[in-house]
């Protein structure tokens, strides 16, 4: 599948931020389950190009704004072409996936979490338990937008028993690792003509013995197939994030984010334009 | 109990005879005026160190000891290739950690000691360093218990301080005791900021292309260490910078001067990894370079020590230090470690446990002498305290037995004790390796106490190297 994406973070500082500066990790890999056709990314205007890619396959770049910056968009837009590996990619990276049991703050198991993958541990084989703690992790929480925040854990997610697709990965990953399997939390996009999301999706990434990296995830119960594209992993939502800024205290800053996914007619609309 | 000097049977040992004939001739009396006046010298240089959570004047003198600590040309020929042979060895793992991670498929060390350490930092995988070095300055902590018997305590890879000690500590003695090194008879040590800038500028990144420009960074006059950064940057001829005089563009870093941005090509940094760059690490630091580690890891500029060379030094990865070295460079090792229990394991906590008494426990991330707990000299209370705290977390400790540290004469107050020391040699790693022929003797100066910290009240001694 074809999937034009476009999207803008918007910035706005008061007062205006002084030497400003952006980590970015908005370069969509190819994997096996995507080609990169085209690919740009720009802040205020100007292309941002990666400065290098580290072990785990995500490029970055370090942009500083030294004018004093009142408002400042950050734009991502490419054309990725998409196949259904059933969420299996592979090969990510060069680093080994046991990196991948490390935990974070964000991702600390707790007991309750521990109980979720003593459970899912029933399972014959780490693919079928991988798919339990996913469905697990599912039936323990309910989608409900504004119920956590960014700083939201793992733990406290579930505690709460509701959040949005970070809290559903950082469940996910935490019992994963409990469970002794490499986890990492993605940020990418999904494609939905149905209900079209204006965000940034993210979902987990499991490492599995023989067949390499495997995408779940949890809010929707599937393996990412052609109606997803990944975007950056991490080891948690705050190490995954695609910009990352500082900001000198007293400062305001507020943040506003568009994503547009679209199949077919946008591209011929963007060909045009 | 070792006494450095003088055998039970009263024969002096012979790396001594000199020192012990200077005590002889010069007499109580003056030796004690002699001290006064070194005091006196240091409080005019202004060398002090912060001491922490002891209340009265932070920026306090460590006290020098004017008799100094020997060892013989033999001696240190041993300790020489031990030294070096660790300091491989610790950045030969660095370098395995940081890639494949042989040690861990080998099932040497258990991988969840590294990955899940809060010094390793993930970041940092894949990244090749300039001549594949991470700990650029090795600080190796080493005691001594009998005539062959040397054993380290502990490594330290990330910023090991108390050089400028070691400089200032000779300085002194040559200008109040000529006569002591007239003859030639004690290796110099005044080579050190040469060497050190030599290896900083060995590991230029490839962005370099000219002669590199090396300068320390500082958290600033805040710190504990700001004294010896000023120090070290003043004799190495380089400048002392602290995070805002630095920032990154165009993939390199640079220096703000009054004449305009200067290009840094190596940073010796002597601030925490989390520290550097808030991008990277702390979201939440003011202090710090923004952009910084990415720079490092494109090539633009080198860190040294690396970020994340603090997993090799961290007390529960020492344990298996020795293996490293059996591993990596198929050798057998030079300097033994100290006997180790680590508590993460069941059967040596509930060896710990049942021990306290006997033992020093330790926080496997701790460092300074603080937090922990010396067996011997402990309260019930104390003990209880650690019993609980072994519980609740016992991967968060090592125990070791109480060493008989070897002593060494020392002034006191009513004549001449013998007070236990340890010593800390620095062997500074590039494209080749240096170490300068002594180190840093720290000094228990209370009677029978086995601490050297400078935190809790220990002092610092002139180390000599006998020449051939």
């Amino acid at each position: 599948m074809r999937l034009t994406i476009e999207h803008r973070t918007r910035y706005a500082y008061e007062p205006p931020a002084l030497n400003l500066h952006l980590r970015l990790k908005l370069f969509a890999p190819a994997t096996a389950g995507q080609s990169i056709r085209e690919w740009e990314v720009s802040i205020g205007g100007e292309p941002a190009r990666p400065m290098l890619t580290d072990a785990f396959g995500d490029a970055e770049a370090v942009i500083a704004l030294r004018k004093a910056t009142e408002e400042v968009e950050v734009v991502a837009r490419g054309v990725v072409e998409t196949a259904d590996t059933a969420g299996v990619l592979g090969r990510i990276g060069l680093a080994r996936p046991e990196v991948s049991l490390r935990t974070t703050e964000l991702t600390r198991a707790d007991e309750a979490i521990e109980a979720l993958a003593r459970e899912a541990a029933d399972e014959e084989g780490l693919l079928a338990q991988m798919h339990r703690l996913s469905a697990l992790t599912a039936e323990a929480l309910d989608y409900r937008p504004g119920a956590t925040d960014a700083d939201t854990t793992a733990a406290q997610a579930l505690a709460i028993g509701s959040g949005v697709c970070q809290d559903f990965t950082h469940v996910l990953i935490a019992a994963a690792r409990a469970l002794g399997v490499p986890a990492r939390y993605v940020v990418g996009y999904l494609h939905d003509p149905e209900a079209p999301l204006s965000e940034t999706h993210a979902w987990a990434e499991a490492h599995i013995a023989g067949l390499g990296w495997v995408g779940f995830d949890p809010v929707h119960q599937v393996c990412p197939a052609e109606t997803y594209v990944r975007l950056a992993s991490g080891f948690d939502a705050a190490d995954a994030a695609p910009i990352r800024g500082t900001l000198s205290a007293g400062h305001e800053e507020e943040m506003e984010v568009a994503v547009r996914v679209s199949a077919g007619q946008m591209q011929q609309q963007q060909q045009q334009g | 109990m070792f006494n450095e000097m003088s055998l039970d049977e009263g024969a002096i040992r012979p790396p001594y005879a000199r020192v012990k004939e200077w005590i002889d001739g010069s007499g109580l009396e003056l030796l004690h005026k002699r001290s006064a006046e070194a005091e006196a010298i240091f409080r005019r240089i202004g060398i002090t160190f912060a001491v922490y959570g002891e209340g009265g004047d932070p920026e306090r003198l460590i006290p020098f000891d004017l008799i100094p600590r020997v060892f013989s040309a033999a001696e240190w020929r041993r300790l020489d290739r031990g030294i070096r042979q660790r300091a491989r060895a610790l950045n030969a793992f660095l370098y395995d950690v940081y890639h494949r991670g042989e040690i861990m498929r080998a099932g040497i060390v258990p991988e969840r000691l590294v990955y899940q350490n809060a010094a390793f930092q993930p970041a940092m995988m894949g990244v090749e360093p300039p001549g594949r070095v991470y700990s650029h300055i090795v600080g190796i902590d080493i005691v001594r218990t009998g005539e062959t018997a040397f054993q380290v305590l502990e490594d330290n890879c990330r910023t090991p301080s108390g050089v400028s000690y070691m400089l200032e500590n000779r300085e002194i003695m040559m200008r109040m005791f000529p006569e002591l090194f007239s003859r030639g008879a004690v290796e110099s040590v005044d080579r050190y900021p040469d060497d050190l800038r030599k290896t900083l500028e060995e590991v230029a990144p490839p962005a370099c292309k000219g002669e590199p420009n090396v300068v320390v960074l500082t958290p600033g006059p805040f710190n504990s260490a700001y004294y010896e950064h000023s120090f070290l940057a003043d004799l190495m001829g380089v400048e002392l910078v602290e995070p805002q005089d630095l920032f990154v563009d165009e993939g390199l870093c640079w220096m703000r001067t009054t004449r305009g941005p200067q290009r840094v090509d190596v940073i010796y940094k002597r601030i925490d990894d989390d520290f550097i760059d808030p991008l990277a690490f702390r979201p939440e630091s003011v202090l710090g370079v923004p952009g910084l580690f990415d720079v490092y890891r494109a090539g633009g500029v080198t860190l040294c020590s690396a970020p994340g060379a603090g997993v090799a030094d961290d007390k529960a990865i020492y344990t298996y230090v020795p293996d490293m070295i059996r591993f990596y460079m198929s050798e057998t090792p030079i300097l033994e470690n100290v006997p180790t229990w680590r508590c993460a394991d069941r059967d040596d906590c509930a060896h710990v446990l049942a021990h306290l008494e006997e033992l020093v426990v330790k926080e496997v991330h701790g460092s300074g002498g603080y937090g922990m707990l010396i067996g011997p000299k402990s309260t019930a209370e104390q003990r209880a305290e650690f019993t609980a705290k072994l519980k609740d977390d016992p991967a968060n400790f090592i125990a070791q037995p109480t060493l008989d540290l070897s002593s060494v004469p020392t002034l006191a107050p009513r004549g001449i004790g013998a007070r236990h020391v340890d010593f800390r040699p620095f062997c500074l790693v590039g494209q080749s390796m240096r170490l300068v022929p002594g180190g840093l003797t720290r000094v228990a100066l209370r009677e029978g106490s086995l601490v050297v910290n400078s935190s809790q009240g220990g002092g610092v001694k002139d180390t000599w190297v006998l020449t051939e």
